[in-house]
């Protein structure tokens, strides 16, 4: 941590509002000529005043769709996919244009929930970098060209029962998709189907549900089952919903982690345990009496055991997708053991159609280009020579294929390769269906016709089949209708629900691959070598993911969680290895592993295990588009085939220093318990604990009169308790908020606009700390400190307590945001809103201003889905109903973290939150009495393990 | 020692203070005046449309009521223009080959819109609902006027935020019973100046501290 050094820099990046220089003029024009300029054209503003409104027209509709009411939105259930696993959706669509995700309410794997990748998907759909037209070798061509070369060459193909034929997807879950290359391979039985997903699940493995909410004692060995994963949303859902449960009642809830590179469900454990990949496995076989551990880590198992029987039958232990078969069987062992299979954790059918090892297909595949026994290959999605395994070096074997297709949102590294080029539908375009983590079938169906010249990925399959020409509705219909013998109602029943009734742990696909016995994996050593030498884990980015989603601003510029690092990838170290090696954050280091290196800035993290460090692939895109292209570094160079999770190699100094752009330097509390915790007995013992963590200054201490808010009055809780900081809120708030994205370099110099943040704070010691997060938006506060100084009253209250932000008013003083104590004001000092972008205009939310140049913004407590559900309650004639009004991101919080509502209407569930002892405010001496508060974090230590650490040095940090 | 400034600098002095300020004044006078007008506002000037069609002669001769065309008027925030359908409705039958509507039929073949100007245009900022105004006794004509003579629309009031706020601040002068908003010859009556008040109240509109809040027209 920086902080440690407490070095002058820091010392002023801390006490300053903006950094050195934020607000300078750079430019070499002087003062006085900017004076000078300033005063004619403040002069010329109050002439401005007198612009006519610009002339403009009303184009309806020829013929007006039935269901169309203009000026209302629709809403559309359908899912997007994921690392090819659905995650259900609902689509906000104005006048035929997707504008606005939702999670789908009524689907088991959303309960209403989404995250960010999926909030994002809607920047994707209208990226105006996505491939648009089909083309050959450069050259643009009609579909009918391609359809008659591919069956040209499939005419070869037959003849040879397809042995030259290749298909590489990434992870497929879709029924019909899955049938259609079933039947090609069934007619072409010497064809072969390879799979490669980057960040998804590799090796197949006996799949299994787990149900958070039933357990009382949790385990995860490296398995980060709240950000990660097929099921991490409702599995946010039911841990969420369990650790309420454990704060309301007598009935503790308590999870242990143990993991590697510290993710947001170790920050949410009760107890845990750093320990590197090689001694996870270890760990694991411990479990069940098979290894002997060190002390401290025997001392963590004893209690962890002891816990886990205590609660047999009503505990969870699992493992990470990235742990070798061997710790999964040890897992899988113990759950047995303890009862818990078939209670909490229940056994499924994966997901993937036709599982296979992902490493080896891929491997598999490139093995045979390289030999040139690829005549025909078709890649459809995914981005392989960029992302395949280092050692089985795709780029190159892909130049010795015959004829080589790629369909692809994007024109990538992967497109340069391939003769022809079909440009992919996004999900929100195209139908199709797909499964998501419980099995639950669910038909996507397009939100809006295909903005440019695309297919979907069954038409391309299609190309390859007798029946070339057909659509992708008539394909899915069919399947659908014919082969599942779905009635008509029942598919319209599909459709409007989202997914299709009684499908989970569907009856189409084959029984689980089987998973290889315990035993051949080989752990890492756990000797010592060279002073540089670490082990590596190989992480997908935690904003971009695997790198598809690399031209996807709002992920670009989505503060990482822990990190709140920017536009960049990152290798993260504990600070005890930063110490060791010599290093520190900001030093460009070279990374080496076998005969592989690469170049990457250091991320110092607390919690980190010792002696490893983590590097995240996806950035160092070459042909992203004009927003991912050449930003951060590539660290597939280093990951292979044999070892896609985790290596080890050595950490060099370089000597040169690299600028990240993160939106928190600073993690510590300073005593002023921003983030207010209490363990679970404290509380019980004492529930007023929370409120004796800081001053509340008595309501007649203020200078103004006090108001009374007749009618609504709004407020918003924030569960900290419950938040696990997956950044889901950020992007959902940008999205409807139409919040621009500002880029790296303003990011350096604290300009981003996000509206919400998620703040990080660590208590405890650096090698293992608790870690807390706290979303910060608007305060909304009742005496805000912003309104009194605002000198053209831009900003003002309204009768139902927000703090209305008045953008046509605001001159750009930026008196408010320096007034705020709580650096929630986002000043336009550049024009970040695209106003020219065609694609980007139909994303906007028409219901939300677009800011320009020089004018505040802020959080509005989503003012605009108030006065919409003000109005109908209205014109129904009635009150406001609790839960009508939801802010985007109290709608996509997975945990449920965020409860908005009327703090007048003592049974809302925003009043009952705020009666709650756990309840307080931010900065609440300072007397702004905010309207967003916060419920305290509780902790459930173990008795036994808790001694040790009390034994341990404490201090903040 | 002699004076320095001669006597008439007294006057000079003065005349030029007063003259300032005289001057100072007129300048705002001046420049409130030319905001307020037609020119700046737009009130008052009918606009060009692709097709001249009239109000006077569908609203006002016809009797057809408004929300035959301005269909969700009630529903949504935006009242609708019609889509070319709706005009066919009638125009397949009577004119149907009257020169005056071939844009008309000719967007009905093709399927390519017709393109109005827009006659009341609010800054993008000024978020405009008209269900809920309708919903609340605001009548057509009370921001409109006299549509339904008017042979090509102008845009009546001034649409400034002042003029907004007039209601805003004063609903109980404005607002008419609800069964009378699509009338456009309603006249409060003059034999019960009480009723405004009291339809206030009858349709809980809002207290002027909620009527006026910023966010309630501006996001």
């Amino acid at each position: 941590m920086e902080e440690y050094a407490a070095s002058r820099e820091i010392e002023e990046l801390v006490h300053r509002e903006f950094p050195a220089l934020a607000s300078e003029f750079t430019d070499p024009v002087g003062r006085r000529r900017f004076l000078q300029l300033m005063s004619a054209s403040l002069a010329l503003a109050g002439a401005g005043a007198c612009t006519r409104q610009p002339r403009e027209t009303i184009v309806p509709y020829v013929r007006q769709p039935e269901e169309i009411i203009p000026g209302r939105p629709l809403f559309f259930a359908t899912a997007l996919v994921e690392n090819g696993v659905a995650m259900p959706v609902l689509v906000e669509s104005h006048m035929g244009r997707p504008t606005k995700i939702e999670g789908n309410p009524e689907h088991q794997a959303s309960l209403g929930a989404t995250d960010a990748r999926s909030q994002a998907a809607i920047l994707t759909l209208y990226d105006p970098d996505r491939a648009q037209t089909i083309s050959n070798r450069g050259e643009v061509r009609p579909w009918g060209s391609f359809l008659a070369a591919m069956q040209l060459a499939m005419t070869g193909q037959r003849a040879a029962q397809g042995a030259g034929l290749r298909i590489l997807t990434g992870t497929v879950t879709s029924p019909t998709l899955a049938a259609q290359f079933d039947s090609l391979l069934k007619e072409l039985p010497r064809a072969r189907w390879h799979r490669w997903e980057p960040s998804g699940r590799l090796a197949p493995r006996q799949d299994f549900i787990y149900h958070f909410d039933r357990a009382d004692v949790v385990l995860s060995l490296d398995d980060d089952f709240l950000s990660c994963g097929p099921g991490h949303i409702r599995y946010a859902r039911d841990f969420a919903s369990r650790r309420r449960g454990a704060a309301a009642s007598k009935q503790p809830f308590r999870f242990y982690a143990v993991e590697s590179c510290p993710s947001i469900t170790g920050s949410k454990a009760d107890h845990r345990l750093p320990l590197k990949p090689s001694e996870i496995a270890a760990f694991a076989r411990a479990l069940n009496g098979g290894a002997r551990l060190s002390e401290q880590q025997a001392a963590f198992t004893d209690a962890v055991l002891r816990d886990l029987r205590a609660h047999r039958g009503r505990s969870i232990v699992t493992a990470g997708d990235t742990q070798p078969p061997e710790v999964h069987e040890e897992v899988r062992r113990l759950n047995a053991a303890l009862g818990n299979i078939g209670t909490t954790v229940v056994a499924a059918q994966p997901v993937e159609a036709r599982p296979v090892d992902h490493a080896a297909s891929i491997a598999e595949l490139a093995a045979d280009m390289a030999a040139g026994r690829v005549s025909l290959l078709l890649i459809v999605g995914g981005n392989p020579a960029f992302d395949a395994p280092a050692d089985v070096n795709f780029a190159e074997a892909l130049k010795k294929v015959g004829l080589a297709v790629h369909a692809s949102l994007f024109e990538d590294e992967t497109s340069a390769f391939c003769h022809w080029n079909i440009p992919l539908s996004h999900s929100l375009e195209s139908w199709s269906d797909a499964r998501a983590y419980d099995g639950t079938e669910s038909i996507i169906q397009p939100l809006i016709a295909p903005l440019y010249n695309s297919r979907t990925a069954h038409e391309v399959v299609a190309a390859l089949t007798a029946r070339p020409e057909r659509s992708s509705y008539d394909i899915v219909r069919e399947h659908w209708l014919k082969t599942r013998g779905l009635d008509e109602q029942a598919w319209r029943r599909a459709l409007h629900d989202g997914f299709v009734a009684a499908s989970s742990g569907g009856a189409t696909h084959q029984a689980p691959g089987t998973y290889q016995a315990p035993g051949t994996y080989q752990a890492p050593g756990t000797r010592t070598e060279a002073p540089g030498t670490v082990e590596i884990l190989f992480r997908p980015d935690p904003a971009i993911g695997d790198g598809q989603l690399a031209n996807n601003g709002w992920l670009q510029e989505l503060p990482k969680p822990l990190t709140k690092l920017t536009w960049d990838a990152a290798v993260y170290v504990g600070p005890q290895t930063a110490d060791r090696l010599g290093l520190a954050a900001g030093d460009l280091v070279e990374v080496r592993a076998a005969t592989r290196s690469i170049r990457m800035p250091l991320v110092i993290v607390p919690g980190h295990a010792p002696d490893s460090a983590t590097v995240h692939f996806g950035y160092g895109r070459r042909r992203a588009g004009r927003v991912g292209s050449r930003v951060g570094f590539d660290a597939y160079p280093l990951r292979t085939s044999a070892a896609p999770w985790h290596t080890r190699g050595e950490i060099v100094r370089t000597g040169e220093t690299y600028p990240l752009a993160t939106t928190q330097n600073h993690f510590l509390m300073e005593n002023r318990n921003p983030v207010r915790v209490a363990t679970h007995e404290a509380y019980q013992r004492e529930p007023e604990i929370f409120r004796h963590m800081g001053h509340t200054p008595p309501k007649t201490l203020t200078l103004y009169p006090d108001y009374q808010y007749t009618g609504n009055k709004w407020g918003m809780t924030i569960d900290l308790d419950a938040c696990t900081g997956c950044n889901a809120c950020v992007v959902a708030c940008q999205a409807e908020n139409n919040v621009p994205v500002v880029g790296k370099d303003q990011v350096i110099v604290s300009r981003e606009m996000h509206w919400l943040r998620v703040d990080t704070y660590y208590r405890g010691h650096l090698d293992n700390p608790e870690t807390y997060h706290q979303p910060v938006p608007c305060m909304q506060c009742e005496t805000a400190p912003c309104e009194t100084v605002c000198p053209v009253a831009a900003t003002a209250h309204s009768a139902e307590g927000l703090n209305d932000m008045v953008y046509n008013r605001c001159v750009g003083t930026r008196y408010c945001s320096n007034n705020c104590p709580y650096k929630v004001r986002r000043f336009n000092f550049l024009l970040y809103a695209d106003f020219t972008t065609p694609s980007l205009q139909l994303m906007r939310n028409p219901d939300v201003t677009v800011r320009s140049r020089g004018v505040m913004e802020k959080c509005t407590y989503c003012v605009q889905r108030i006065n919409a559900a003000r109005i109908e309650s209205k014109k129904d004639g009635r009150e406001i109903r609790d839960g009508e009004i939801q802010t985007a991101c109290a709608q996509t919080c997975p945990a449920q973290a965020i409860v908005f509502g009327n703090m007048n209407d003592l049974g809302s569930r925003v009043a009952t939150l705020k009666a709650e002892p756990r309840n307080y405010g931010l900065l609440e001496d300072l007397n702004t009495r905010p309207r967003t508060t916060y419920l305290g974090a509780l902790r459930n230590p173990n008795s036994e393990l808790e001694k040790r650490d009390l034994s341990r040095d404490r201090h903040e940090g | 020692m002699s004076q320095i400034f001669h006597r008439s600098t007294n006057t000079l002095s003065r005349l030029s203070i007063f003259g300032g300020l005289i001057i100072f004044g007129l300048t705002l006078w001046i420049v409130a005046g030319v905001n307020r007008s037609g020119y700046v506002t737009q009130a008052g000037i009918a606009r060009e449309q692709p097709i001249q069609f009239s109000h006077a002669h569908h609203a006002g001769g016809m009797g057809i009521d408004c929300r035959y065309c301005h269909t969700s008027v009630e529903d949504s925030a935006f009242a609708n223009v019609p889509p070319t359908k709706t005009c066919m409705n009638c125009h397949s039958q009577i004119w149907s080959d009257s020169p005056m509507l071939e844009p008309v039929r000719s967007s009905f073949r093709s399927g390519e819109a017709l393109s109005w100007t827009r006659v009341h245009d609010l800054p993008d900022f000024v978020y405009f609902n008209h269900s809920i105004h309708v919903r609340q006794g605001v009548g057509c004509a009370t921001c409109h006027g006299p549509v339904d003579q008017m042979p090509l629309v102008y845009q009546y009031s001034s649409l400034q935020m002042e003029w907004c706020l007039e209601c805003h601040r004063k609903p109980g002068r404005f607002i008419r019973p609800r069964d009378q908003v699509f009338n456009m010859e309603w006249e409060p009556p003059a034999d019960d100046p009480g009723l405004g008040a009291r339809l206030v109240k009858e349709y809980g509109i809002a207290d002027v501290e909620h009527l006026t809040s910023c966010s309630v027209c501006h996001r």
